[in-house]
């Protein structure tokens, strides 16, 4: 009896193995509507980005941009299942159909695009690696520091960037690695090194881990471009572009003076611009499978891009980043989103 | 009646000809004595005034940590978390049950003369995994689903040690057994496996299951990562156990085999009734051995992104919002695998006097 059901079990995985190739698969945007959630793979606890807080809730601003596609397909912004992943997971599991989008503080790079059969949407923060350093050395530019030991973290792009900065100079350093980031933070405070390099959204953070913050403080170069951005798989449009235009409805919104605190009364406004992208006039939803009201939903629950970063990572926050390139291109930063229309 | 040549020796010694014995012998012990005891007064006081004199162990907010002691606040407001990871709170009665009845199982363990003892401990190494079963998961009697990717903290660690070590013991006797007979394809297929499992780090094995297995699998067959895990630490560990136990059957001296023929009973009779009873209880402190590593290496599926003890603790440990917690929270961990591991040691001494038939001296 138990022979022949395991054999049959046999057989049942041999023809789905088989079948596989041929079957044509739903798209993503099918499956997430018939599983009922979203699934969104995240960091394992990176402030300001993703990380449990006191109640097991993921909080930052890659968790958030995940909640706004959920938003946007369920009108529920709390649809949504995060899998923790580890930075060499990431990939494999958005690949194997684990995930459906990722969302874990990932640069967009050439290689990435083009190698690993996945799209990159667009930039949630652009991020830059940056130079933590101890006030007694008497630096104010990245340019004075031939010679210095620096503490990073191993097995990170910042390793790569360091040297090639480095390198360009012509100026010497000595690498002293540790395995995770409290470590650095660590050897960094027991005097171990003069600087601690890191990517600048960080900085703030592991500045605040320190006995004595104002002892130590950042200095203003910025040595590498990492714009981070949610990622999914290619030979799926439809879903690349869900994920992309709900970001820059969010950054639209931002331009547009909507917030989840006015969003209802901006229900009523006559600027067509606002009518699109909240749903009161035009069919924008529909050309991307979603509702109309889309854009009403991801605001009122989410907010615009601004309120989503000042939540997580913006001065009130214990991260404290300014604006900077985040801002919108209309007030000084690079955030620049295509239009609603 | 003559006087005896010496009188009897005296019984109770003074403390301090104890320690002129025992630490002031001769120039050198003295020497040592002196150096260790300073090191000691020295380091013991400031860690007991960083644990506990200093420490903060009352307040909500990250605020209330003053001073240079620990803050354990951080642990204390973070618990929850910390032992059932993002199992729902409505649901968390599931997993206080099997808390509970892990206790129910092993705790009369340590207590002899404990009426039936002997049911408690059989029921929790065969009905409890099937109420977890039940249980944990869900979806059956009318209670809902939770998915294991919310299953985490001290909770994941015990599921993922417990099912590791209920299974991997009966496989690995089975693996044993089989690399020791006499038939060629079976003792083949064991020494492979058994090589072949034991040859690999377990976390190439983790790796391999949750990142290389899912590439290989059709699309739309996927089995969770927990799953994938549990299976690489079970097959992983069963390998080890067979070794184990392969000591302890080559132990038994051959008259004991010749014996049970000699009575006229088959090889299942023969290897049940008197070769493993022995086997097993002579190679008890090396079983345990591998029980408590196992217990410890549970904390790598940490790589893997399944959030354990240490890695819910690893996960909040940067938030910005606390000052330098790393150090309490790695002291937390530790505390939670010493009293688990130490129960799991004191409960194999006491089954080693309990079983111990004279073999001992």
């Amino acid at each position: 009896m138990n022979n022949t059901k395991s054999m049959a079990a046999g057989a049942v995985m041999l023809c789905g193995v088989l079948a596989a190739p041929f079957a044509t698969a739903a798209t993503t945007l099918e499956s997430v509507k018939e599983k009922g959630h979203l699934q969104c793979g995240v960091t394992s606890g990176l402030p300001g980005f993703s990380q449990p807080d006191d109640k097991g809730n993921w909080t930052g601003i890659d968790v958030d941009t995940c909640r706004a596609v959920a938003a946007a397909i369920f009108g529920d912004a709390q649809a949504v299942e995060f899998t923790p992943l580890t930075a060499k997971e990431r990939f494999t599991a958005l690949q194997s159909g684990e995930i459906d989008m990722l969302s874990r503080n990932t640069t967009w790079t050439l290689t990435r695009d083009a190698s690993l059969g996945l799209n990159f949407t667009g930039t949630n923060y652009y991020d830059g690696q940056g130079f933590l350093i101890n006030k007694d050395l008497g630096v104010n530019d990245a340019t004075e520091l031939d010679g210095a030991t620096i503490c990073i973290q191993a097995g990170t792009t910042t390793e790569l960037n360091l040297s090639d900065y480095f390198r360009a100079k012509g100026m010497e350093y000595q690498p002293i690695v540790f395995d995770t980031s409290e470590q650095t933070v660590q050897g960094f405070a027991a005097g171990r090194c003069d600087v601690l390099t890191s990517d600048r959204s960080q900085l703030a953070a592991l500045r605040s881990k320190l006995t004595d913050p104002s002892s130590a403080e950042i200095l203003p170069n910025t040595i590498s471009k990492e714009p981070l951005g949610p990622v999914v798989r290619q030979g799926d449009d439809q879903w690349f572009n869900i994920v992309k235009w709900v970001l820059f409805a969010q950054i639209n919104a931002e331009e547009l003076g909507i917030t989840s605190a006015n969003v209802e009364d901006m229900l009523k406004s006559d600027n067509p611009n606002v009518q699109r992208l909240l749903g009161t006039d035009g069919d924008m939803g529909a050309k991307l499978g979603l509702p109309d009201d889309f854009g009403h939903k991801v605001i009122k629950q989410v907010g615009n891009y601004g309120e989503m970063y000042d939540r997580n990572v913006g001065p009130d926050t214990p991260l404290g980043l300014d604006r900077g390139l985040n801002a919108l291109w209309t007030e000084g930063g690079i955030l620049y989103a295509p239009p609603l229309r | 009646m003559a006087e005896p040549m010496l009188k009897p020796p005296k019984v109770a010694i003074s403390p301090l000809d104890w320690m002129r014995q025992n630490l002031f012998s001769s120039w050198y012990n003295s020497l040592l004595t002196i150096v260790v005891g300073y090191m000691v007064v020295t380091s013991v006081g400031p860690l007991f005034t960083w644990l506990f004199f200093e420490a903060t162990f009352l307040g909500d907010e990250p605020s209330d940590c003053v001073g240079t002691g620990a803050c354990w606040l951080f642990i204390s407001q973070r618990l929850n978390f910390f032992i059932y990871g993002f199992y729902p709170d409505e649901f968390q009665w599931r997993v206080d049950v099997m808390f509970l009845l892990l206790a129910v199982c092993f705790v009369p363990q340590f207590i002899e003369r404990f009426p039936g003892r002997k049911w408690f401990g059989l029921f929790g190494l065969t009905g409890l995994p099937v109420v977890g079963y039940f249980l944990i998961p869900g979806g059956n009697f009318g209670l809902e689903i939770v998915e294991s990717s919310k299953w985490g903290g001290l909770m994941l660690t015990l599921i993922l040690a417990y099912i590791g070590i209920i299974a991997s013991l009966p496989i690995g006797i089975l693996l044993a057994l089989g690399r020791r007979s006499e038939m060629p394809i079976i003792r083949g297929i064991c020494v492979v496996f058994i090589e072949v499992w034991r040859a690999v780090p377990l976390i190439t094995v983790l790796f391999m299951a949750s990142v290389m297995l899912p590439l290989f699998l059709p699309d739309g067959m996927n089995f969770e990562k927990l799953m994938r895990a549990l299976i690489g630490i079970t097959l992983w560990q069963s390998a080890y156990m067979a070794e184990v136990i392969r000591g302890g059957l080559q132990a038994i001296p051959r008259g004991q085999y010749e014996a049970a023929d000699a009575l006229g009973l088959g090889y299942w009779k023969k290897t049940g009734l008197i070769i493993l009873p022995q086997a097993l209880k002579m190679v008890i402190p090396g079983i345990v051995n591998t029980f408590i590593s196992l217990f410890k290496d549970t904390t790598l599926v940490l790589i893997i992104g399944l959030f354990d003890i240490l890695g819910t603790v690893q996960s909040t440990v940067t938030d910005p919002a606390w000052q330098n917690v790393a150090i309490e929270g790695y002291v937390f961990v530790a505390f939670c695998f010493w009293v688990f591991c130490f129960g799991i040691s004191r409960y194999s001494q006491n089954l080693e006097r309990k079983l111990d038939t004279g073999h001992k001296t």
